[in-house]
Formats: structure tokens, sequence, C-alpha cells
């Protein structure tokens, strides 16, 4: 098999006193989904922070393997380098979309930046790239010139992956896409994410509290608890016959509709 | 009066060498704009603070002075600062774009071609072209100094969304010398062509932001666009009222309350020297 498109080693964050991330690693290949579950302040955000570049870890690095082929650790990156990666190799999804979104630019411009900010400057290709992805995340294309903050929730959530996909990213980072929502649409933005994610080999870091979320997308799991990592395996392993005491009462506690 | 009330052109020299020093800095790299310690001038900002303090900073004695308002001579902002530079500098002062050596201007560039003994000064509003998609100052430094200028087109982008072609009128952002984007001033988009290879040097200076930034002589100035959407120059379908002229910015004046309206030249020199000429040719 070819290298991990991304790893980290021994990965450590303090906050003061705090440690909020302790000796991290993992890799994560092409195309895999990786999910990484724990309760609230388990250092979940942390880690995902610590991997995509917006925080520095006290210990440890990250390495990522460049469309070019080359392996860079993250903190060799100069701004310019790690900026540009963000733009067009990585995507974001948050769980706020207001964080993700241009909230009072259109649909069709928030989509259409990433391919300007790389330098496309055809309106007519823009626009028509926009469209296209809006239909791919099933959005009524009559929708392109109205701004998000008139979209619903779950509408935010699929217009901030179209944003994201439209320079056909290697890497995903999503922070509880599905938070906030209801289980309805919930189901829906799943369903939908599996599609992409399957359809563009996407590899993608997920951190969610949901085991459900976890499940469906995910291939593997990290269990985190006060900033370890204190079970990792395949989901479905992970899932059905927890090793760890804390895993198995993460998963038992999980109410069965 | 015997004894100055006032250092020359209002400003202590110190003061004078800073700003001369953020102009230099400004030349240097051309559309970048400098911080500068703005001072506390006596008039309100907004009505010029930046430019006043530039041309403060650059006047000389022999230097002739003209200040415009949106093009024209003889509006307060206007009457007021030459009024200010010839009390506290003694300079003499036109309304001729010809004979001017320094040219203060909000609005508008002259329509009469500038030539390399000029300066013109800009009174800037908001320096900052990114300001109104990236609020954080410290952002939009890092996007200037990584020339991460996508958002701009974004601008552009929604514009023709919603009106089908770029409706950006006024203060229309352009590249200096293939490097960085500038706000040219709330000028119109027709004059931003005239900054293209200019032969006299453009300084802009914004006082509240405390801003200065420069366009170097014969320095290429380029409007922003998309392929398919190329920019476009205002046109207008009528005539100058007074002076015929059709190729020179025109503003809409209401002259009743029953719809009645007119278009006039918005440069008041270059319409009264075109209305003289033609008085002339008359005569003869």
């Amino acid at each position: 098999m070819s290298a991990p498109l991304l790893s980290a080693q021994g990965l450590s964050k303090r906050y003061g006193a705090v440690p909020a991330c302790r000796d991290v690693s993992f890799e994560l290949n092409e195309g895999e989904a990786l999910a990484i579950v724990g309760e609230s302040g388990s250092g979940k955000t942390t880690l995902l922070n610590l991997i995509g570049g917006a925080l520095a870890p006290d210990a440890g690095e990250v390495v990522y393997r460049m469309r070019d082929g080359t392996e860079r650790a993250l903190s060799s990156l100069n701004e310019a380098e790690r900026r540009s990666l963000m733009r067009t190799d990585w995507g974001f999804v948050h769980q706020d979309s207001s964080r993700g979104l241009r909230m009072n630019v259109s649909a069709g411009g928030n989509i259409g930046e990433r391919l300007m900010a790389v330098g496309d400057r055809h309106y007519g290709r823009i626009r028509a790239s926009a469209l296209e992805w809006l239909g791919r995340v099933e959005i009524d294309s009559a929708r392109i010139d109205d701004p998000p903050t008139t979209y619903s929730g779950g509408m935010r959530q699929r217009l901030q992956i179209a944003r994201n996909l439209v320079t056909r990213p290697r890497l995903m980072f999503m922070d509880e896409p599905t938070g906030g929502l209801d289980v309805s649409v919930q189901a829906r933005l799943l369903d939908l994410l599996r599609g992409l994610i399957a359809d563009m080999g996407l590899a993608v870091v997920l951190v969610t509290h949901d085991l459900a979320v976890a499940r469906l997308l995910s291939h593997r799991i990290l269990v985190m608890r006060q900033g370890e990592v204190i079970e990792s395996g395949l989901t479905d392993r992970v899932l059905d016959d927890p090793q760890a005491p804390y895993t198995q009462l993460l998963v038992s506690s999980v109410l069965a509709a | 009066m015997t004894a100055r009330p006032y250092n020359f052109a209002y400003l202590d020299e110190q003061t004078k060498r800073m700003i001369r020093r953020a102009i230099l800095k400004a030349i240097a790299i051309p559309g970048y704009q400098v911080p500068f310690a703005s001072r506390e001038m006596p008039m309100p900002y907004g009505w010029g603070t930046g430019g006043v303090q530039l041309t403060a900073s650059i006047i000389g004695p022999d230097d002739v002075l003209k200040v415009i308002d949106q093009g024209a001579d003889d509006t307060t902002n206007a009457v007021s600062i030459r009024a200010f530079f010839a009390k506290t500098a003694d300079v003499a002062t036109t309304t001729d774009t010809t004979q001017a050596t320094i040219i203060q201007t909000r609005h508008r560039v002259p329509e009469t071609p500038l030539s390399a003994d000029q300066i013109l000064v800009y009174q800037v509003p908001i320096p900052e072209p990114l300001r109104f998609l990236e609020p954080r100052e410290t952002e939009t430094r890092t996007m200037h100094a990584l020339a991460e200028y996508g958002v701009m087109h974004v601008k552009l982008y929604e514009d023709i969304a919603r009106h089908g072609h770029i409706a950006t009128t006024y203060a229309y952002p352009a590249r200096v010398a293939d490097r960085y984007i500038m706000d040219p001033s709330p000028i119109p988009k027709f004059d931003n062509p005239k900054l293209d290879d200019c032969p006299a040097l453009q300084l802009f200076g914004a006082g509240r932001e405390q801003r200065i930034y420069a366009i170097p002589p014969f320095t290429r100035v380029v409007s922003l666009d998309f392929e398919d959407h190329p920019f476009e120059r205002t046109k207008f379908e009528a005539a100058c009222e007074f002076c015929g002229s059709r190729d020179s910015f025109l503003d809409e004046v209401v002259i009743d309350d029953k719809g009645g309206r007119m278009f006039v030249c918005s440069d008041t020199d270059y319409c009264q020297k075109r209305q003289q000429a033609q008085k002339k040719d008359a005569a003869e």
C-alpha cells in the first residue's frame, strides 16, 4: 500500500495546566474516513485543529503528502503554502455554518470563491460549476442567487460541502457536520456525504460525539477521553465489540430507537 | 499679519517629515497601504484630512494649488481647502487644471490629461478594498501580503449574478503594477482608465484610517474584471448641456419638480474652458 495521506505522531497540546491532547498518533490513507469520537471536552476539536494546522502542537508533528507526492511536515509549510493547501486540497465543514460560509454572499458566490481564489476569471465557467455543485448537493438551482441567510440549517451544511468540494480536495475535515439538525435532515445529509465521499475518494477526518454518525460515515474510529486516545480500530469492531471500559460505556449509553 | 500663527502649511516640520517618509515608502511599493501617524486637522474626518496632510507635506511656496470636489472647484469642500492653504501656506491657487502643480481631489480625476510635473492628491475615505468582505484588519493585511485576492472577484461575481453586469460604478478595485489591489477612492469607474500609465504622481491619503498609498508615474493600473465580463467605462447617452462634450463624466441635475433633468460636465474647469473656446470661435 502507498504511503499514508496524512500521519500524526505524538501530538500533544496543553492549555495552561490542562492537557487537551496527549501523545496522539495515527495514520490516514487516501479515501479513508476516520472518526474521532468522545464526550465534550475530551480533546476532539483540539486534535482536529492540530491536524488541520489551525493550532500549533506543543510536541509531535503532522506529515501530509502533497499533491505532487512530496511529504511535508505541516509545521514546515510557510503561511502561503498552508493557506493554499486549505483552499485547494483540503476542505472544512464546520458545525456552525456561518463560520464556513460567507453569509451575505449568494450561494453561487460561496461556491465560486475557491475557484476565483485559484485564479478562475471566467464568470460563465464559475457559474456553471456552482450550478453543477448545487445539483450534486441537492439544492434547487433556482436558489443560486440567494444568500445562505435564507437557507435552512440542512441546506447551509450542504452548501458548505459544495463550497469545499468545488476544488476537488483530497481531505475534508468535519466538525460535527450534523450537529443541531433534526433527525430526518441528518439522515439526508449523511446519505449525501456517504455518496460524495465514495464517489470522490475523499479522505475524511470527522469529529463527532454522535456514534451513529461515526458508524455511517467512517471506516475507522479513535475514541478519546481526557485528551488521550483510549481505543482505536475499525468502526464496526469498536462499536460492536468495544474493549476499553469507557468505550463500552459510550456505546451502551446510546439509546436504541 | 506679521508673525504667522502656524508653521508653513499648518503642519509642523517633524510631522511633514514623517508623512514624506510614508509617501516615499508608498511610491517604492506601488499600491501598498503605508500606515502613518495621521494628525488631527482643523476640519472633520470625511472632509479630506488625509489629502490635506499629504498636500501640506509636499507643498512648497512656489506651488500652484487646485482643489476639486466631485470635479467642481466651487463647492464647499474645495473652497475651504483652497482657502486653508492660501492662508496657511500663502501659495497661489488656481482652478485651471493645466496651471496647477498640485491638485487635491475628492471623487474625480480631471478630464484634462495630467502632465509629469503635476501631483494628484486623492482624499480617501476607506483605503481597504477588502474591507467589506473581510472585516479583520489582521486578515486583510495577510491577504495583501500573500496576494490572496480571490474575494475581490467574489464581489464582482455578486454584481453580475444580481444585475447581469458589473454594477460597481465607483471605488472600482484595480491592480497596481501587477501586485497590490487598491481602492482608487470613490472616483467613478469612468476615471479608472486615467490612472493607468499616468504621467503625474498620484498620492492617496486616508486621514481617519491612517493610510497613505501611491501610484508612481507611468505605472500599470488594471481594473479587475472577468474574461467574459470585461471592464467597461461608463457611457453616457447625453451630451453636456453647457459645452456639448460627449466624452466627459456627466452629472445628472434635477431642474424642476416635474421630472425635468439635464446632464452637465462634472469637471467645471474643463466645461468652462470648452464654453470659452466655443464663444471665441463664434465671435471670430
